[in-house]
């Protein structure tokens, strides 16, 4: 077992070496904080696997000095490109500068910096406001014409997340005057803030009779949320509805019980995007554009949660 | 009895005051309806809600007595409930969960006491140690993620309900008179006492200062448990990141609220556990009247600001004196007249 | 007159702390403020200086009407106070202390060098030769007091009042001190001196007034008066005769039964080992200056310092005196010196205070009910006569004799048979003085043995059947029966350190 595991590897190895000669990618994550960051990393080393990419993985530990340190590094050692999830947006115009200068094409993952966009080859990211619009069209799709009140757990207060996705919605639900937001309040992005918070929407709303659909930033809250609904007697998914944004599991597998509607997936494979990019750059030169928006892909009840949530339930999430 | 209730006064004082404030805003605040065969109102949320802190502050009240602080309950709160959740998934049961949840408490408050008795480092200090580490070690048992169970056994420490009431209610309220009836039935309320005042002059006396030091520390961590297991109960699921985050300032504001002083000393549980549902209150009030959520903590702020100012002895004495010279000075302009 | 105060009353909840209280002080003099503990000196003072406002009455200074509400008012109007504890911050150098608030400042920032200049000068005429870049707390005690009193002479300048400046001075740093205040009289400043020693009122003092219970009693030429007419002005009742009486007259030793043996008992760095074996019912006195090792005797045999070498043992085998516990458990009890800081539980209640010993004794599962703590809480209230209103009140409202009361009845509460008492008298009045000391007479009629240490020889004169007089950090003699006078311990004190040598020669 072992020896053909190993001669398959090595056979594999002598193969993509002759065929593409293997390229090396440096990596610098910004740590482990959430499960959807550490979705990403398994995804990223699954992806360059897949590819045949030589990673070399740096966790930052949501320290800026760790990143630019491991960027230095990976700039010594002649990688072929940089990925790197910046933990913030300033401070990075000389390491990028380094780079373009060993002429190392460097790959923002997920968030962006204030740096000129020539210094770096692209970004990969998804678009927050287009998140929480796609969630809007699905409530003006669902509930048609009937009038709908909505209640809205946001994210932390003046986080980029938590404005852009309230921004987006609004957008989503325009022009539809049956659809209002009643109540909103910030549940933190937190599972047990999100059910605190929506005892009291429920309290407020009469016991819950008068909210038609719950709107969550993420989906944490909405579990809680929906914890929140069951104990206050009412049926999640029925008489009010659920959608909230990431795609976590737990939400697949509230989905799949008929306690939730719809999630809109944050896709934590920002690297596959990436890759594609770099696959073309390598091959002729192609330059992408300077910013890729990953799909803000729709889950509802009818695209089988059960099977997403088996899934996505080993990624880290 | 009467002794005790005079001690609480001023708490339950600012308790009718902000539920007369919150029902200006919400008026069915007070109402109380049964579902379901439970209570459901505000105000039971409120009981319900308030369960965590409450418990804390229950062993915060106790730490702070003998003169010391712990920063680390809210941490805590995050390693126990990650070792009940893990406990669960991993198949073992609520009661062993529950067990390893205490223990995990308790060894982590015999650390905290250890630092602070035998090794003699400031409290602050020493309980802020475990407040970094600890989240770190609760990622570590849940694999940074929000480790989800499925038993609803166990749920029903954070959401069920016994005779209506909800059974994080029920929890503190016991957590409560159990603690109080402990430090108050023996003698350990009052050599806890002596030690918080003066701790060099109770070991001369003979007081176990060592032993009672750790003994507190002990306490707060079990109460953490608690607060941790009913956390974890509550959104059926261990989320180290976020798990009683910041309650370790709660916990300490509900026993500055309930008129503990933090130098040690005399100490009121009573009045730690009403200051924590005076803190959930204004949370719940805050949510109910439906404020946009920039203004929650600002709101949060200044009503604290004015309970605190009010309970203030400084200012009342600051009172009698501006009200004796406004007499005085009504009395000058009458003989001048 | 330039400072008068006219039936001054201040109430404090329960008590009349001054009632319709005069005092007056002119420049350039000593005015000697003297009463018993609780007889309303500091609160006069705190009056004075702003620390309290007063109810009722004029205080006139200058002739102008005052009412300082804050002590750095009190400061601008020209009264300066120095207490026992000095009060300036050790960590500065002496002169950040002289020039505190008051820097000499260049572009916005402290001239260093102006500041020592300007320090130097403040100190000009107190005979002081010292480094004023170097911290307070490098120098001794009386230098710190002369230096808080160069402070305050130079920030205020026309009242000074020095509230007990010599509880922790030895004799020539007293002589010291008295050369400063009389020079300050000298150049005009009216001197307010608060004191429990009498012959420094007698030494140093032009006038004197007496205060009782918040009223006041006397104001008299202090030549015109006598220490027994004063005492009996102070106590409002002659001075039960205790201390005149002399030596009490205590069986010899050889009668009494041995009780407890201490063999080799030192540490190193502390206290050279040494012997000690307490009959029943004797009183031990420890001699010998502040610093010479005495009190540290005793915190070793009561656990306090764990002894490195050396047992105890009684009739039925070796005791443990690791810890206060074990040394509590066989038996012993210590009142220490500093009873602010070792002694009392400040915010806790008499009662409390009283029972907590025994408590802690009996461990915490098992309190003591509570009939039998008022119980006991009572008998000792009354029979060592504690002037409080209520058991409950909290101890740090009583006067510092009563204070030590407590502390008594906590360790006679647990019934000990070694009791061991540190400075038992310091910063007590004159009245609670003599109580004690014959309290310590009747506790040992029952067999009880005690260790005084006292750094006034009479108290131990009259107190002790045996002195142990230590030095530098040894025991160097004992003086028993009639060889028990102030004259020879002071003479076994003072002796020079070849003097013992010269005893292992021959």
């Amino acid at each position: 077992m072992t020896f053909k595991t190993l001669m398959m590897t090595t056979v594999a190895t002598l193969g993509l070496a002759a065929a593409a000669q293997a390229q090396t990618v440096g990596f610098s994550q910004i740590g482990s904080e959430s499960g959807w960051r550490a979705a990403e990393t398994t995804l990223t080393k699954q992806q360059a696997e897949e590819r045949g990419i030589d990673l070399k993985f740096s966790d930052a530990q949501q320290k800026q000095e760790n990143q630019i340190a491991a960027m230095r590094n990976f700039i010594a050692q002649g990688v072929d490109a940089i990925l790197i999830a910046p933990v913030v947006a300033t401070g990075w115009d000389s390491i990028l500068a380094e780079a373009k200068e060993a002429e190392i094409p460097v790959v923002l993952l997920d968030r962006k910096v204030d740096s000129s966009d020539d210094m770096y080859l692209t970004a990969v990211g998804s678009d927050l406001v287009h998140e929480g619009e796609v969630a809007g069209k699905w409530l003006v799709d669902t509930v048609g014409d009937k009038d709908c009140r909505v209640v809205e757990l946001q994210g932390t207060t003046g986080s980029s997340p938590a404005i852009d996705r309230k921004t987006g919605f609004e957008k989503g639900i325009a022009g539809h005057d049956n659809i209002e937001i009643v109540r909103s309040q910030t549940g933190d992005f937190t599972r047990s803030v999100g059910k605190e918070v929506m005892e009291s929407f429920l309290q407020a709303e009469n016991g819950g009779e008068n909210i038609c659909a719950l709107y969550a930033h993420n989906d944490d809250m909405a579990v809680g949320a929906i914890q929140a609904i069951k104990e206050a007697g009412l049926l999640p998914g029925k008489d009010i509805l659920v959608v909230s944004i990431d795609g976590v599991p737990d939400i697949f597998k509230a989905m799949s019980e008929g306690e939730a509607n719809a999630t809109v997936e944050l896709t934590p494979n920002m690297a596959g995007p990436a890759f594609d990019a770099l696959a073309a750059y390598w091959k002729d030169g192609t330059m992408p554009p300077k910013f890729i928006q990953t799909d803000s892909a729709l889950y509802t009840m009818q695209d089988d949660p059960a099977g997403q949530y088996e899934a996505r339930k080993d990624l880290g999430y | 009895m009467i002794r005790s209730l005079r001690r609480v006064a001023p708490q339950l004082m600012t308790l009718v005051v902000l539920a007369a404030l919150v029902s200006w805003f919400f008026p069915s605040f007070l109402q109380i309806d049964m579902s379901d065969g439970r209570l459901v109102g505000p105000v039971i949320d409120i009981l319900k809600r308030g369960a965590p802190v409450a418990i804390l502050a229950v062993g915060m009240t106790l730490v702070v007595a003998t003169g010391g602080i712990d920063l680390s309950v809210g941490t805590v709160m995050a390693i126990t409930g990650a070792v009940a959740a893990s406990a669960l998934v991993s198949g073992w049961g609520v009661p062993v969960a529950l067990i390893l949840a205490v223990g995990a408490g308790m060894i982590a408050g015999l650390w905290n006491g250890c630092l602070v008795a035998v090794l003699g480092i400031q409290p602050i200090v020493a309980t802020l140690i475990l407040m970094t580490a600890g989240r770190g070690i609760a990622q570590l048992i849940t694999e940074g993620r929000i480790l989800t169970y499925s038993d609803t056994g166990f749920g029903f420490l954070g959401s069920g309900s016994i005779l209506g009431i909800p059974v994080p209610a029920l929890l503190w309220v016991l957590t409560g008179v159990l603690v109080a009836l402990l430090m108050r039935r023996t003698a350990l309320g009052l050599l806890v006492e002596a030690v918080g005042v003066n701790k060099r002059a109770s070991a001369l006396a003979g007081v176990n200062a060592r032993g009672l030091i750790i003994v507190v520390y002990m306490a707060s961590g079990l109460c953490a448990a608690l607060a941790g297991i009913i956390a974890t109960a509550d959104i059926r699921g261990a989320d180290a990141n976020n798990a009683g985050l910041w309650l370790e300032l709660d916990a300490i504001l509900a026993v500055v609220i309930g008129g503990n002083s933090l130098l040690g000393g005399r100490f009121s549980i009573a009045a730690s556990v009403l200051g924590a549902m005076i803190i959930q209150t204004i949370d719940t009030g805050i949510l109910l009247a439906g404020f946009p959520s920039e203004y929650n903590l600002v709101i949060k702020a200044v009503l604290v600001l004015a309970i605190l100012m009010i309970q203030s002895p400084h200012l009342a004495s600051e009172w009698a004196l501006i009200r004796m010279q406004i007499a005085r000075r009504r009395a000058a302009r009458e003989q001048e007249v | 007159m330039l400072l008068t105060i006219q039936s001054l009353t201040k109430t404090f909840p329960g008590t009349k702390a001054l009632d319709g209280v005069n005092f007056d002080l002119s420049a350039g003099e000593v005015h000697a403020l003297l009463g018993e503990n609780g007889a309303g000196k500091s609160t006069l003072i705190k009056c004075l200086t702003g620390a309290y406002r007063r109810d009722e009455g004029e205080m006139h200074l200058d002739g102008r009407l005052i009412s300082p509400t804050s002590t750095s008012e009190a400061q601008e109007l020209g009264i300066g106070t120095v207490y026992q504890e000095v009060n300036l911050l050790p960590n500065l150098t002496v002169a950040q202390n002289l020039t505190f608030g008051r820097e000499p400042r260049r572009f916005g920032l402290i001239n260093s060098r102006a500041q020592k200049l300007a320090a130097l000068e403040m100190l000009q005429g107190y005979g002081l030769d010292i480094d004023v870049g170097r911290d307070l707390s490098s120098y001794s005690v009386a230098i710190q007091q002369i230096i808080a009193i160069a402070r305050a002479v130079a920030v205020s300048g026309k009242v000074l009042i020095l509230d007990e400046p010599t509880a922790s001075l030895d004799a020539a740093e007293v002589r010291m001190l008295f050369d400063v205040v009389r020079n300050l009289r000298d150049r005009g400043l009216g001197i307010v001196f608060v004191s429990h020693f009498l012959d420094q009122v007698f030494e140093l003092t032009d006038r004197l007034t007496v205060l009782r219970n918040g009223q006041h009693v006397v104001t008299e030429q202090t030549a015109g008066l006598d220490r027994l007419q004063l005492i009996h002005h102070m106590l409002g009742r002659d001075l039960e005769a205790v201390e005149e009486q002399g030596h009490t007259g205590h069986a010899p030793i050889v009668e009494r039964p041995a009780m407890l043996h201490f063999t080799g008992i030192g540490r190193a760095g502390v206290i050279e080992p040494f012997d000690l074996t307490v009959h029943e019912g004797e009183v031990i006195g420890f001699a010998g200056l502040l610093g010479s090792g005495r009190t540290e005797s005793a915190e070793l045999l009561f656990g306090l310092r764990r002894a490195q070498t050396g047992e105890a043992r009684d009739q039925s085998g070796p005791i443990s005196i690791e810890t206060p516990q074990s040394a509590i458990a066989a038996g012993f009890g210590f009142a220490p010196e500093d009873r602010k800081t070792d002694g009392i539980v400040a915010e806790l209640s008499i009662r409390e205070n009283i029972i907590l010993a025994l408590q802690a004794q009996r461990g915490w599962a098992r309190p003591l009910p509570r009939a039998e703590q008022d119980r006991l809480a009572a008998d000792y209230i009354k029979r060592l006569d504690i002037r409080t209103s209520d058991a409950e009140k909290a101890i740090g409202d009583l006067s510092g004799g009563n204070q030590q009361k407590v502390v008594l009845a906590r360790w006679l509460a647990m019934n000990p048979r070694f009791l061991i008492l540190d400075e038992p008298t310091r910063g007590i009045d004159v009245g609670a003085h003599a109580e004690i000391l014959k309290l310590i007479d009747r506790l040992t009629e029952d067999g009880m043995a005690v260790l005084i240490i006292s750094s006034e020889l009479d108290e131990l004169v009259v107190a002790a059947d045996r002195i142990i007089v230590v030095r530098d950090r040894r025991h160097v003699s004992e003086l028993t029966g009639s060889a028990v006078t102030s004259d020879t311990i002071m003479q076994a004190i003072a002796a020079e350190d070849h003097a013992p040598a010269q005893e292992v020669a021959r």
